[in-house]
């Protein structure tokens, strides 16, 4: 299977094709609705003025993010009390919900994966082909096997948002993700969204 | 009364990191379905990799640790307020021990409780009397996030589908919600449908639907058969598991009807994931005995 390591190169994302399994290690970052929620309006579109520690986290994600990968995540994470975190379930949240924020996100951090389940829209593919990036399919529910494979955390930002919507930054080793939507404009989830539609269009035609 | 915080504790733990044998053998059965090497038999074989690891290790199967469902039908005479009372408990030490996560985040203000404990309603507790020489019996079912947001009403007639106020409709808008959930509510999943009650009681019956055990079939020999029709045309869709395309799209399917207005006929679907994670504890007297 391929192996690729985080930060991933333009020319590696390119040649990512739709279909393909590949073993993610490196550094990435966790973040779901909250998060982005918070980096679209705070930063991006700066409809709301940063507050507490806003700016000094904005500065070190602009550092993490360059080049990285953004997991849709809402780990269990034990050792909250000693601050030594250790991830325990970590499989992916339903990627959907940040179609409005994602390309956006993408584009202005230069996020070169985004990891998830269920696939997103055509805002968010349109965004895999200018940064360039692609959209990593995690299999959903398989928290602990994902976890085992997290060898490290390496710090939390935005912690007030509650563990599963907070920040966490981790290292991780042979990630299995399979590539689902490309930078070249491919999504496995318009086709079998397509030939599913077609089918049912059959079923629903049969009597009874 | 006695107090059985820690039992209780048990159960959460049980129901959070192993998978029910019913669901493990049906998930088993269904790798052999899929053709070697491809997307949709690697997710179900890292799935099973992953049944196995939470089950050894007391993990959570699934980080959404999900909405805590609890059915408690208690003997006569025990006090209900003091089993929701030692549920709550076992519910914030389920989450120090890590085998639940903070899951209950309140609407207005955005803000996660921290302990799994949520106004009156988080967890959801529903009570039902027995005779006072029977034993007490708990059910636990975690109903994921993911999959909740994929269950659809329909309200019959539906034009769109052509589907009217008979079992032919309901086939019709059941295998309609099967494709609008794609792989979004972590398929292969279970469906748990009601037919008829009002939007609240139904969605309800949709869920109490899946406590029971997997293959097992509706005793009305019309359900039975529309359960069973609906699994296998479901899987003829080629939405696979988690959408990657495939054989296997919905594990079985769970029917049952339920009394209604004239006006209204209701068809509720609720999704199960494959993480279908329920388990009951039975008391009687001293022994406690978890299936
Ligand atoms: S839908 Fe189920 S398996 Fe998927 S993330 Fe939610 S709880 Fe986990």
């Amino acid at each position: 299977m391929r192996e690729i390591t985080i930060p991933i190169s333009d020319d590696d994302i390119r040649s990512l094709k739709v279909g393909e399994p590949v073993l993610l290690s490196g550094i990435m970052v966790t973040g779901r609705d909250a998060a982005h929620k918070w980096m679209m309006e705070t930063f991006i579109k700066k409809t709301r003025e940063p507050q507490g520690e806003d700016l000094a986290v904005y500065d070190e994600l602009k550092k993490l993010l360059n080049g990285a990968v953004i997991y849709h995540c809402g780990p269990v994470v034990s050792g909250l009390d000693t601050k030594n975190y250790k991830f325990v379930a970590a499989g992916p949240t339903t990627s959907i919900r940040e179609e409005p924020y994602q390309a956006a996100v993408m584009k202005h951090f230069n996020v070169k994966g985004v990891i998830g389940k269920g696939g997103m829209g055509a805002k968010t593919l349109q965004g895999c082909a200018e940064t360039p990036g692609v959209y990593f399919h995690a299999i959903g529910g398989a928290a602990s096997y994902i976890a085992q494979q997290v060898v490290r955390v390496l710090g939390v930002y935005k912690l007030d948002f509650g563990v599963p919507e907070a920040m966490w930054v981790i290292e991780v080793k042979d990630f299995p993700v399979v590539v689902t939507m490309d930078s070249h404009g491919g999504s496995q989830h318009v086709v079998v969204d397509d030939n599913s539609r077609k089918a049912l269009d059959e079923l629903l035609a049969q009597p009874y | 009364m006695r107090d059985l915080t820690n039992e209780i504790l048990e159960l959460i733990r049980r129901t959070s990191s192993s998978l029910p044998p019913d669901v493990e053998k049906k998930l088993r059965e269904s790798v052999e379905r899929e053709t070697p090497g491809s997307a949709a038999r690697g997710a179900l074989e890292t799935i099973l990799k992953n049944v196995e690891l939470s089950r050894a290790q007391s993990t959570p199967i699934c980080q959404d640790t999900g909405t805590p469902i609890f059915y408690v039908h208690y003997p006569e005479g025990w006090s209900t307020r003091k089993l929701k009372e030692q549920i709550r408990a076992a519910m914030v030490e389920a989450t120090k021990k890590s085998y639940m996560r903070p899951n209950a985040v309140d609407s207005i203000y955005d803000k996660n409780s921290g302990n799994n404990l949520g106004g009156e309603d988080f967890p959801s507790v529903h009570f039902e009397e027995v005779d006072a020489d029977e034993p007490l019996v708990i059910e636990l079912m975690l109903k994921g996030g993911g999959c909740e947001n994929v269950g659809a009403q329909y309200s019959l007639p539906d034009n769109r589908l052509g589907a009217g106020r008979d079992l032919a409709g309901v086939r019709k808008v059941v295998l309609d919600a099967v494709q609008k959930a794609q792989g979004q509510g972590c398929a292969p999943g279970v469906l748990g449908v009601s037919i008829g009650g009002d939007r609240g009681s139904a969605y309800i019956k949709s869920k109490e639907v899946l406590f029971s055990e997997m293959g097992t079939r509706n005793t009305d020999p019309k359900l039975a058969e529309l359960e069973e029709r609906l699994t296998h045309e479901a899987n003829t869709l080629g939405i696979g598991p988690m959408g990657f395309g495939g054989q296997t799209t919905v594990l079985d399917t769970k029917i049952t009807g339920m009394h209604r207005l004239p006006a209204s006929y209701f068809v509720s679907v609720s999704y199960m994931c494959w993480a279908y994670r329920r388990r009951k504890m039975t008391v009687t007297g001293v022994d406690v005995v978890y299936e």
